[in-house]
């Protein structure tokens, strides 16, 4: 190749790669728009405030009702309630990891926990329907057990290796100079991971907590299998609960198109949109306070 | 006494560090054991080669089997050039001005969006405006998008890890910087590239929700191998044995049988990966 068609086709490619960046600008830009432009022709139909506060939903009844507060509740209540089992498992798993764990059991444990994120969410909620949720019913003395305890259990299974992962790597990265000085003054190992290392790995452990967050809020397929879908003002863990994802995937295979009910469904998704948005933003303010603290 | 009392506290405490391990090492083996212990039984030569056949009650799982292969090719086609070229963009090309800075932010948070919202754009943008219809393209395409980021963060570690040097000693010789990246920069980062594709794909097949209006079918009549038509998928297929049969007992097994199929999947194509990264970091030393 002569050195004219060399020089042509290194501006061709540098044009190339540039376009694709700029492209995954616009497909962000993209999915916003489209957000905001159904949420818009909801917003013409239905108060903004009425969505949010609105405590019934019934798009289909003889006067549809868009509430998406039990929606909204229901999606929080499940998230909680993953969060509430993932945390100290999580945490106390990748402190064990991390401090204790032999090399040899931590070449085994940490590849094991990253196959259980690779399951497929559908997978999982199978899982809860065919053996978790007989047994919530049997234990709870409920008809079925598709509820929100349910969903939060098998949330919080898919949210754990996100959580160890994270925090193991936050713990791991505690200078060992912490520890020895700790272990200096006398404190016993435990003195030491509660009182100096945790304490040093919090923006880490924070970050993965809000990862866990982030993706138990979006997730899908496992909490529409597995929580009941009924949406009603949950009042309690053994309560059905249709989450905010779980209506969309439901409800949009059924609706008429360009229908107020069409639009409410982009509505629901864009709150959804900024919940995680939210909680990966709080997950990356932790992150660069953590990087700041050890550059030190 | 004071001594003593710290020794056996710390014996409780080491023993509930334990227990948490302990505990998610149990979801594990449940969760292996009830998939294979089950799904083996129902596995067989004809459960993977025949069609579903009687309302899905019986037969096998082989046009959600076509269906998954079909969608992750699609899928790849689209977001592994696409992923490929934004990273060399970003680690090669790019400087570190507010329009980068703006990109790496797009892709970060790009990778946070939940599934199901990406199946609101895809049905929004291919089905509906781009005018595909559900079809296996829509939904490949959707996929695509959804693992475009995860490609570009794991192309661009795998870019940074080739020193500068390297590089330096191609663009001495005379190779245009096209060619550097081109015969020098990629062949290097081979093994990084190979094993977030490979992960990434595992994580596309298993997904469920941006294919639920973008073009997988509940039941498609033998032939589904037509880009611009709906299709049958593993998990979705899953999904639909599982909730939405009417007879539930009886397509309980085929339901066992797909999970333990697609769980496999996903597994052979994690150990492909783990594989690469061995192999590759074997030969460089």
């Amino acid at each position: 190749m002569n050195y004219k068609s060399r020089i042509t086709l290194d501006i061709i490619f540098k044009v190339v790669f540039k376009a694709t960046g700029y492209l995954v600008l616009a497909l962000l830009g993209g999915i916003f728009a489209m957000l905001v432009y159904n949420s818009i022709s909801f917003f013409l139909d239905v108060k903004p405030l009425d969505f949010i506060t609105g405590m019934e939903w019934a798009p289909t009844a003889k006067t549809p009702k868009y509430g998406m507060l039990p929606l909204i509740l229901s999606t929080t209540l499940v998230t909680f309630g993953a969060m509430i089992i993932a945390i100290p498992i999580g945490v106390g798993t990748a402190s064990y990891i991390a401090i204790y764990a032999k090399p040899r059991v931590k070449n085994i444990l940490k590849p094991t926990i990253e196959m259980l994120a690779a399951i497929p969410s559908v997978v999982i909620g199978f899982l809860g329907i065919v053996v978790l949720s007989p047994g919530i019913a049997d234990l709870a003395d409920l008809p079925n057990g598709l509820n929100a305890l349910n969903g939060a259990i098998l949330l919080a299974v898919m949210a754990l290796p996100t959580i160890i992962t994270v925090a193991e790597d936050a713990i791991h990265a505690v200078p060992n100079a912490y520890k020895e000085a700790s272990y200096g003054v006398g404190a016993t190992r435990w003195q030491t991971l509660r009182k100096v290392i945790i304490p040093a790995a919090a923006p880490g452990i924070i970050t993965a907590i809000m990862l866990g967050v982030g993706r138990a809020i979006g997730e899908t397929m496992t909490v529409l299998m597995a929580t009941g879908n009924a949406a009603l003002m949950p009042t309690g863990m053994f309560d059905s609960v249709k989450t905010m994802t779980a209506t969309i995937a439901i409800e949009m295979g059924e609706v008429p198109y360009q229908t107020t009910h069409y639009y409410a469904l982009y509505a629901i998704a864009t709150v959804l949109f900024f919940m995680t948005l939210f909680a990966n933003i709080v997950g990356e303010f932790f992150i660069n306070r953590f990087r700041k603290y050890h550059a030190v | 006494m004071q001594f003593k009392t710290n020794k056996l506290s710390s014996v409780i405490e080491w023993g509930s560090l334990l227990l948490s391990t302990a505990i998610v090492c149990f979801f594990i083996v449940v969760i292996i054991w009830e998939i294979f212990s089950k799904g083996f039984s129902v596995l067989s030569w004809e459960f993977t080669t025949m069609v579903p056949k009687e309302g899905m009650t019986s037969g096998g799982i082989l046009t959600p089997i076509i269906g998954t292969v079909l969608l992750t090719l699609i899928t790849s086609a689209f977001a592994v050039p696409f992923g490929i070229c934004c990273a060399i963009y970003l680690n090669e090309y790019a400087e570190n001005t507010w329009v980068t800075r703006t990109i790496r932010a797009a892709i970060r948070n790009l990778s946070g969006v939940p599934s199901i919202i990406y199946g609101l754009f895809g049905l929004a943008l291919f089905v509906q405006a781009l005018n595909f219809g559900t079809s296996l393209v829509a939904a490949g395409l959707t996929l695509g998008l959804l693992s475009l980021p995860y490609i570009i963060t794991t192309t661009e570690e795998a870019l940074k890890r080739i020193p500068n040097s390297t590089r330096e000693a191609a663009l001495a010789v005379g190779a245009t910087k096209f060619e550097t990246i081109k015969d020098v920069v990629i062949p290097s980062a081979m093994s990084g590239i190979l094993t977030g594709i490979v992960l990434t794909l595992s994580r596309a097949a298993g997904e469920t929700a941006p294919i639920l209006f973008t073009g997988a079918a509940f039941y498609i009549n033998g032939s589904s191998g037509y880009v611009n038509q709906e299709f049958m998928a593993l998990p979705y297929h899953l999904y639909m044995l599982s909730t939405q049969h009417q007879s539930i007992d009886q397509v309980r097994p085929i339901a066992y049988g797909t999970a333990l199929v697609l769980v496999v999947v996903v597994f052979l194509l994690n150990l492909t990966a783990f594989y690469i990264r061995y192999k590759f970091r074997k030969d460089e030393n």
